[in-house]
């Protein structure tokens, strides 16, 4: 049985939909009959693809004009539902823009806001699944009041599909004044040009962790990455030393992951990291302690020294050509 | 300048923990410890309260037990004091109830910058910043890979999918800070020694004003249906490397159609 009206917070780079929005278009169309998106920009660009994916609608606030997305939508969404508008849930990415906006709304609704959610199911009402432990146990959770719930989503938990709907109708949803919260203002975006493919969207993806030794050894990571035309990933622990940006972090406080193969070297698996990667297809492990926890998960393990397996790597392949 | 940071004290993430069967949420009856992802914030404030040329570093929490361990971690980094908030009425307490009790001590502390981690290391809902924010009615900037503060404002560069965007915010407001956004110190002997003396000020949520109702499991709004084991993975070949180990790789990726 259908729930009611769910809303899916749409993210967008240059007119192009973000994959996760797209996931949970298609599990909400699963739930509902009626799905519909809000939206922080021009409506008019993303209307055709949201609906291609099942958006009847799309609520859209039009030019943000370098207002700091987050607050904005919030106060729009918060704005609408006390006008009338009556979602019965509101779904939101794992996304930088995603947490933003449901931390926002969830204050303005006074309603809480279930996390970190794998999967949806209709149980008499909306059930968020939540993997805990490094996805070792799920505990599944729902509201007990009858607002909007507010869910988070994971990225990669679903499959974008196309409904071959018609472009969703576009609706104005107004921002309202804001005050002093509304205040920061974005003056200059910058695009990190990285050479391959993204880390949440790679076929392929070798990922590096303490066992490195040394910052300068990740380029061994760098390396073995694009010979295989994958993306270089990063344990949290080599995140937190400094050693690559945040964005390279894979993890439950990371991006997550499911490549076809995942190459983690020198990454003892820490739960922290497993619950970012162990959906990945098939699993590489290379680490030196017989005893660690990524080998548990791993379809090839390598009890070895990194610092001796991948250059001999590297030279394999390369004489490969 | 006057810096609030929020710190969480946590069970070591080195002991995974386990979930209390008779309420679905995690123990917490071992010693706490500093989370690791809060030290950025403390050294942070610590570097921009120098830059400002003085000012007070207030360090904010929530724990249950009174615990004080994790504080004096990062009052013997260097912050100058701490607001601990530990109340039998919090216990179960979702992102949310946490975010109105730190609000409200951070209030206290009058603030014209507050700093948080991007999520704890233990929970990692990753609501709490926004939602304080929310509360207290402060512009936010989350994410931030940068900050520098100058005439009365932030200039952040925040993490985006692509790459970064500059925000530009008024005092005052909250910022979340990455892991990596700066070095954190190790506390030095001097630092340790200090910490003990450093004002702890142990509030309940009656002190803050707080309704009971409104916090712990009456104030969560939601309700965990089950928990269940999730499939285990099927074991894999390993072997040990006697030098020729990268062959195997090397044999395996071909299967796999990867080279």
């Amino acid at each position: 049985m259908s729930v009611g009206t769910i809303w899916v917070l749409a993210e967008a780079t240059d007119g192009t939909v973000a994959s996760i929005t797209l996931e949970m278009l298609a599990k909400a169309r699963e739930l509902s009959d009626n799905v519909e998106c809000v939206f922080g920009g021009d409506g008019a660009l993303v209307a055709t693809e949201l609906g291609a994916h099942g958006a009847s609608a799309v609520h859209a606030t039009g030019d943000l004009a370098g207002k700091l997305p987050g607050p904005a939508i919030a106060g729009a969404i918060a704005a609408a539902i006390s006008g009338g508008a009556a979602p019965v849930a509101i779904l939101c990415g794992t996304t930088y823009g995603g947490r933003d906006v449901a931390g926002r709304l969830s204050v303005k609704l006074d309603a809480s806001v279930i996390t970190n959610i794998v999967d949806l199911t209709n149980d008499g009402g909306l059930v968020g699944t939540e993997p805990v432990f490094g996805g070792s146990q799920l505990v599944n959770t729902r509201f007990t009041s009858d607002k909007p719930g507010i869910f988070l989503v994971r990225p990669k938990s679903f499959e974008a599909a196309e409904t071959g709907g018609g472009a969703a109708t576009v609706a104005a949803l107004a921002i309202p004044d804001l005050g002093p919260s509304g205040a920061a203002r974005v003056t200059n975006s910058f695009v990190e040009q990285s050479e391959g493919p993204k880390l949440d969207e790679a076929a392929v993806v070798v990922s590096g962790g303490r066992g490195l030794g040394e910052s300068e050894k990740f380029e061994l990571i760098e390396s073995l990455a694009a010979k295989l035309g994958a993306a270089p990933g990063a344990s949290r622990a080599i995140v937190d030393a400094g050693w690559v940006p945040y964005s390279y972090q894979v993890g439950q406080t990371g991006k997550v992951v499911k490549p076809d193969v995942y190459i983690a070297a020198g990454i003892s698996g820490a739960t922290q990291h497993l619950v970012g990667m162990k959906g990945s297809k098939t699993i590489i492990a290379i680490n030196k302690d017989s005893e660690a926890p990524i080998f548990g998960v791993a379809d090839l393990g390598i009890i070895g020294d990194v610092h001796k397996v991948l250059p001999q790597l590297l030279e394999a392949l390369n004489a490969r050509g | 300048m006057k810096v609030a940071v929020c710190v969480k004290q946590i069970p070591d993430p080195a002991d995974p923990g386990a979930l209390d069967p008779s309420t679905n949420t995690l123990k917490r009856d071992v010693k706490l410890i500093l989370d690791e992802s809060d030290s950025y914030g403390v050294e942070m404030a610590l570097q921009l309260v120098d830059a400002a040329g003085g000012g007070e570093v207030t360090l904010i929490s929530m724990a249950p037990n009174n615990e004080v361990n994790g504080l004096r971690t990062a009052l013997a980094m260097g912050a100058d004091k701490a607001i601990l908030v530990s109340d039998d009425a919090l216990a179960g307490s979702d992102a949310l109830g946490t975010s109105k009790v730190l609000a409200a001590a951070i209030a206290r502390s009058e603030p014209d910058l507050v700093l948080a981690a991007t999520e704890s290391s233990d929970g990692y809902t990753g609501t709490v910043p926004e939602q304080i924010a929310e509360l207290m009615g402060l512009p936010s900037v989350t994410f931030a890979k940068s900050i520098e503060v100058a005439d009365g404002a932030v200039k952040v560069q925040r993490q985006t999918e692509e790459g970064y965007d500059d925000v530009e915010c008024p005092l005052p407001c909250l910022v979340s800070v990455t892991a990596g956004v700066v070095e954190p110190r190790y506390p030095s002997f001097k630092g340790i020694m200090a910490a003990k003396s450093k004002p702890v000020d142990e509030v309940s949520i009656a002190d803050l004003g707080i309704d009971a109702g409104s916090v712990g499991w009456a104030g969560g709004g939601q309700e965990i249906v089950s928990v269940i084991d999730a499939p285990v993975r099927d074991a894999g070949e390993i072997i040990e490397d006697e030098g020729e180990a990268y062959e195997r790789i090397v044999a395996f990726l071909d299967e796999l159609k990867v080279i």
